[in-house]
């Protein structure tokens, strides 16, 4: 049945990294809960960027984080409001540690009430 | 002053970047014929569409601004309208009409497809010689009305692409542009920024009613939006909620104020940055700019978005460096040197005025060069 091409998730994944001394993740804003992922991101001590006051700082990273997704910069309780651009971009479903990949499977809309 | 490109001046005053002659069906049923016209006479393009056929009320009036306003639109020189009966295909030629521009009308009761086709090809034809011989002239740049809005969004977009659209908005709207902008429900968690940079109280008015309305018909629906808004796509990208996506889309509407909200197909009356009450769906979304009035559209994307027009050029721009690698056919702007700090704003800001010029002036965006001409009527609620 196969077409010969590989599914679309393996297709893919190839690797997106910055040469050195590029930032692993930038930050809108200081103050903010998370950062993005600006390339792929594996465990470890990590480059962060804040954009607006231009400071870098060091991050240690718990899980793989994919470019474009997010980490926590922060210790973040369950049901509390995550800041982005300074502003509330919803609530933690669960408690998420600083240095792991904050997504859809533990943040949530504070806004469309009947999005899971 | 804002810098001189080469547009074509129309009959009203606007000014277009691109000289189409158009067949446009009033009706789904007119589509075949439109589309045989353009068949016969290559030159000429023809907007099929699904819509036309016993709607009413809020919804025709909708559909009645949106031909007309297409039709209208700068970037066509010249129409033919062609639908099923001569009532409403009159409505739509005479409104376009009003543009100045060459314009006739058929309707294919009681004289079949093929002789409409006969008749409306040997227009058509003509039209397309007689735009064939008109000149772009020197215009200033700041007479382009231009419409933005971004797709398959994703983190990169608020960190690179749209602050990237934001530094030409600015510039254009402070030299005495106007720039349309809207996706109502994907303000949602940043709508109080906007209502906060409406230049009068009226206005902020308008912005807020059009919001509420389009939120409480969201939420009439009882549906759940995770995956449709954000998107599939979005979510992919990182994108985790509504408020996520609404700020990094309005990183790109820069910091100039909203001087009027339209209703959608409005054209603007106001210079300046202009919100639209309007669906975030991509191809709908630039069909109503259309309508409004737009000649050239700035399209921020993260995951890649194909999305082109018939009649207003869409440039696509991503910071995302996969995007960016993998769909570099789709891509006119690469700002993904932002990311990693490589390349400043105000940079990345002055490549894409650059680049807006030279489309301005004929260059054909990856869409256009693609054959990408989605022309999508929004329609409000079901047919009589």
């Amino acid at each position: 049945m196969g077409t010969g091409l590989p599914k679309v998730e393996e297709r893919d994944r190839e690797r997106i990294e910055a040469g050195e001394g590029a930032p692993h993740f930038l930050v809108h804003n200081e103050g903010d809960g998370v950062a993005v992922a600006v390339q792929d991101v594996e465990p470890g001590p990590a480059r962060v960027r804040y954009l607006d006051s231009g400071r870098d700082a060091e991050l240690e990273v718990r899980e793989h984080v994919p470019l474009g997704h997010k980490v926590a910069l922060m210790d973040l309780g369950a049901g509390v409001e995550v800041i982005e651009y300074r502003v509330p971009i919803g609530r933690t479903r669960v408690p998420v540690e600083k240095g792991r990949w904050v997504h859809v499977h533990n943040l949530r809309s504070a806004r469309w009430g009947r999005s899971r | 002053m804002s810098r001189e490109v080469l547009g074509y001046r129309r009959p009203d005053g606007r000014v277009g970047v691109r000289n189409h002659v158009v067949v446009l069906p009033v009706d789904d049923l007119s589509n075949a014929v439109c589309e045989n016209v353009a068949r016969v006479v290559p030159g000429v393009l023809a907007l099929p569409h699904p819509y036309g056929r016993l709607q009413y009320g809020e919804d025709l009036e909708l559909t009645f601004r949106t031909l007309i306003g297409n039709g209208a639109n700068p970037n066509v020189a010249a129409a033919v309208v062609i639908g099923i009966e001569p009532n409403w295909t009159q409505r739509v030629a005479e409104g376009i009409a009003r543009a100045g521009k060459p314009v006739e009308a058929y309707s294919i009761e009681r004289f079949g497809d093929l002789r409409t086709l006969a008749a409306a090809a040997r227009t058509a034809q003509g039209m397309l010689q007689d735009a064939s011989e008109l000149r772009r002239e020197p215009v200033e740049r700041r007479e382009l009305v231009i419409s933005i809005k971004c797709g398959e969004s994703d983190t990169t977009t608020g960190l690179g692409s749209c602050p990237t659209v934001a530094r030409v908005v600015d510039r254009h709207v402070q030299e005495g542009g106007t720039v349309i902008f809207g996706e109502t429900s994907e303000l949602t968690g940043g709508e109080h920024l906007i209502a906060a940079r409406c230049q009068t109280e009226e206005v902020r008015s308008k912005f807020q009613g059009f919001y509420d309305r389009y939120l409480a018909e969201i939420e009439a629906s009882g549906a759940d939006l995770l995956g449709s808004q954000p998107t599939q796509g979005n979510i992919r990208g990182g994108l985790s909620t509504i408020e996520e996506k609404a700020l990094g889309n309005i990183a790109k509407t820069g910091t100039v104020p909203v001087v009027d909200a339209l209703a959608m197909a409005e054209t603007p009356s106001r210079p300046g940055l202009n919100f639209m009450d309007s669906s975030s769906a991509a191809a709908e979304f630039i069909t109503l700019m259309g309508a409004a009035g737009a000649v050239l559209h700035l399209f921020p994307t993260g995951q890649g978005n194909v999305v082109g027009n018939p009649l207003v050029p869409v440039i696509k721009i991503t910071a995302n460096p996969l995007t960016a690698r993998t769909m570099a056919e789709h891509i006119d702007l690469d700002v993904s040197d932002l990311l990693w700090g490589r390349c400043s704003l105000a940079e990345a800001g002055e490549r894409l005025m650059a680049l807006v010029e030279r489309v301005a002036n004929g260059r054909l965006t990856c869409a256009e060069a693609l054959g990408h001409r989605e022309f999508v009527l929004t329609k409000l609620y079901r047919s009589a």
